[in-house]
């Protein structure tokens, strides 16, 4: 008979509308400001910067080598490299951003820049409600309301964070031990051309 | 004469002095539908419904229509403009001249200006069928089989044209 | 039977009026009897917009707007004042007169259709004697905005959309007035109010609407197939068809422009329902013959709001056709039923009551309508597609 599916479709949708009013579990909606959805571990919204200890600009793991820069897609990072230098996470002297700006509102979260960053110094937060009424200055981030504490990473994405931190801990020791043997060297015989060669080095890879 | 009249067959030669005015020919023929409106307005104040409605409803919105179709099926794109006055105005002029004195010379000659008529013809939309259906019922059928041909011919080109195009 | 609350707005009008020298008394009864219809159709709209919104959630499992107000009550405030407040943008290669005339005719046009609207008991603007006519006549002038917005915005979505709508509702315009013609046919006249009188009477405590007769019913079921789609409403709305152009002709307006033209759409929905309810069922007569002491304009609304909902829920429920679809329905099933309709009118009219009278009107539109239908069907062969680029 001609109308029958069109009956069984309006049986449907009356059925839907009032189980709607009966059963709860009938609405998917999440009421968003109220209730949010859990987000997992490797929720990912928009980058930030990363520091170490107390404060955001001594801290600051960013040595300005400009790789995320160059790799974003739609070129969202302005960075403008530091004159003088300061010591990096792993203690070694450093450049460091004088300007470091994200425009979030062209950024689409496609985390490239976390991926390319040598220095684990960038990577992805998971506040997304950044709306603003100023959709020129407000959308723009600089690099202080970019950085974040490690501490806070460590908060969002445990995992991950525990393993840079274990791979700067071991950084860190390298380091240490290379500073301990360079020192004993020294003491040994003064004047030797090895230090002054690993300098040059680690000053070259801008 | 009264101040209804005025207006509307001020609006009326208007649209039409407009729809022969006009560059874009669209807008000749909202123009034109403009007039075709004002037409209508003076059968309604003539308490003519029934013709009034028809022509609202067959020329508003049908007619203008079909030739707003005809028109851009056939247009070129980019609309090109042609001279308003091109060189048959005087043709035109005086083949228009020619009609409104054989229309003129009826009018006068019915003697219709002179007589006056009775106020409010009273013609309800019932007596206008019972005349269609008694008196004109001939007519009537002749002009439904020369619609019913015409219909056919259109469906025959049209379906000639289908089988072309496979 | 004219009890004072029925009467109310017309008692109020005659008492406003003897406060208006006479000169002015046709100028003032007009005014008095038209701003009314201005305020509550719009009103109307607005109220439409916020259940059809929350219907739609619900038929699909949401909440619907519930965020203004308690249960977003105040969501049609909030969509007022933010149309209004919208950027005007107008094409710059639009042509900038009739791109702004345009949502001005669709609304003047959907309004004028209530002018012979019976919306209860002695409340109706005018009484024409030719009323179903001017109802037609004038919903047919809605055809030639909808051209002017689609022509002027020089879009080609806007085109594809003003051509689809015209077409459309160029094919649904004669089964709608065929299927209206068997109620002029039955009662006798073209006028709205005797047309709503003669369905007043009561056969115990049923009412004499044209709906329960054979031909009433199929030809309130045509009738509102048409209306459907003469409103541009879902499964009928090709001319907006949002997933392939977008808004049709209507997308290069916004602001408040864009609200006239959904306010013209629903005025239009309302207007043909209004007409529906007056042609078939009862106008503004109560349902059954101990529910008169309820007011005529309540019953009038209800049966509105009824139809509203009807159509909400087809549009919450049916995909949307296809153009070959949709004039198929139109010419091979909707036209001839409305045809055969006038037929069984006819022998309605001739035959002396009983059941023998059903059974004969029922069998006439019956059994081809079976066989319609089984040709719609047939249609329905699904071939095996073959592309011509992507092998
Ligand atoms: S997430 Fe992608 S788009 Fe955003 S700043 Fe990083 S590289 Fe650029
Ligand atoms: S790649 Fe990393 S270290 Fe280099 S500029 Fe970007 S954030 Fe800073």
């Amino acid at each position: 008979m001609i109308g029958s599916g069109i009956l069984k479709g309006l049986a449907e949708t009356a059925r839907n509308f009032f189980g709607s009013y009966v059963s709860k579990d009938r609405l998917t909606t999440i009421q968003y400001p109220e209730e949010r959805v859990a987000q997992i571990e490797a929720t990912r919204d928009f980058p930030f910067l990363v520091y170490d200890g107390p404060d955001w600009h001594d801290g600051m793991r960013c040595v300005a080598c400009q790789i995320c820069e160059k790799e974003c897609p739609p070129k969202c990072i302005f960075i403008e490299k530091s004159k003088d230098k300061k010591p990096d996470a792993v203690g070694k002297p450093q450049a460091y951003p004088a300007v470091f700006n994200i425009d979030i509102s062209v950024c689409m979260s496609c985390q490239i820049c976390v991926e390319v960053c040598p220095f684990d110094a960038i990577k992805m937060d998971v506040k997304y409600d950044l709306s603003t009424d100023d959709r020129f200055g407000g959308l723009l981030l600089d690099k202080k309301q970019l950085s974040k504490s490690n501490q806070y990473y460590n908060a969002i994405h445990p995992t991950e964070a525990a393993a840079v931190d274990a791979h700067f801990a071991e950084e860190r020791a390298k380091a240490e031990a290379k500073a301990k043997a360079e020192a004993k060297a020294r003491a040994a015989a003064p004047v030797t051309p090895t230090p002054i060669l690993a300098q040059p080095v680690g000053g070259e890879a801008k | 004469m009264t101040i209804a009249f005025i207006i509307l067959a001020v609006i009326t030669v208007a649209g039409t002095a407009a729809a022969m005015g006009m560059r874009n020919a669209v807008h000749c023929v909202l123009a034109l539908t403009v007039g075709f409106a004002g037409v209508a307005a003076i059968y309604l104040q003539l308490d003519a419904q029934f013709v009034g409605l028809t022509q609202i409803m067959v020329y508003v919105g049908a007619v203008a229509i079909l030739a707003v179709f005809a028109i851009m099926m056939t247009h070129s794109p980019s609309p090109t403009k042609p001279p308003t006055y091109s060189s048959y105005w005087l043709m035109g002029s005086i083949v228009a001249a020619a009609v409104f004195a054989v229309l003129a010379w009826a009018v006068v000659s019915s003697g219709a200006h002179t007589q006056s008529l009775p106020s409010e013809p009273t013609v309800s939309v019932q007596q206008i069928g019972d005349a269609l259906m008694h008196r004109f019922v001939l007519p009537l059928e002749i002009m439904g089989l020369l619609l019913t041909a015409a219909l056919i011919g259109a469906v025959v080109i049209a379906m000639d044209h289908n089988e072309e195009i496979k | 039977m004219t009890l004072p609350l029925d009467q109310i707005f017309v008692l109020s009008k005659h008492w406003l009026l003897s406060f208006v020298p006479p000169i002015a008394q046709p100028l003032a009864s007009a005014i008095l009897s038209v701003v009314p219809v201005l305020i509550a159709f719009p009103l109307l709209f607005a109220i439409t917009t916020l259940l059809e919104r929350k219907g739609l959630g619900r038929i699909q499992n949401r909440y619907g707007p519930n965020r203004t107000g308690p249960w977003g009550l105040l969501q049609p405030i909030a969509d007022g004042v933010k149309s209004l407040t919208k950027e005007d943008i107008v094409p710059l290669t639009a042509d900038h007169a009739v791109h702004f005339l345009a949502p001005i005719f669709l609304v003047a046009a959907a309004f004028l259709g209530y002018a012979v609207l019976p919306i209860g008991r002695n409340m109706v603007i005018s009484n024409l004697n030719a009323g179903v006519l001017y109802f037609f006549a004038v919903g047919s002038m809605v055809e030639l905005s909808v051209f002017m917005a689609g022509w002027s915005s020089r879009s080609k979505y806007s085109l594809l959309g003003a051509m689809r709508a015209i077409a459309q509702m160029i094919s649904y315009e004669v089964p709608l007035v065929l299927a209206s013609v068997v109620v002029i046919m039955q009662a006798g006249s073209l006028s709205t109010v005797s047309i709503v009188e003669k369905q007043a009477g009561y056969t115990g405590i049923w009412p004499h609407w044209f709906v329960f007769t054979p031909w009433g019913i199929v030809g309130f079921a045509l009738f509102m197939i048409a209306a459907t789609a003469e409103s541009n409403r879902s499964p009928f709305d090709l001319p907006e068809g949002e997933s392939e152009i977008i808004a049709g002709y209507y997308i290069e307006y916004s602001g408040f422009k864009f609200a006239l033209f959904f306010l013209g759409e629903y005025l239009g929905m309302f207007a043909t329902s209004g007409m529906a309810i007056t042609l078939f069922l009862g106008g503004w007569s109560a349902p059954f013959s101990f529910l008169t002491w309820i007011p005529s304009y309540v019953w009038f609304f209800a049966k509105l709001l009824a139809l509203i909902f009807g159509f909400i829920w087809i549009r919450g429920t049916l995909p949307r056709l296809r153009m070959d679809q949709l004039m198929n329905l139109a010419w091979e099933f909707v036209l001839p039923t409305a045809l055969l309709n006038m037929l069984v009118a006819g022998v309605w009219h001739f035959m002396p009551g009983g059941p023998i009278r059903w059974l004969v009107c029922i069998a006439i539109v019956a059994i081809p309508c079976t066989f319609l239908t089984r040709r719609l069907k047939r249609k329905k062969k699904f071939e095996v597609r073959t592309y011509s680029f992507a092998e």
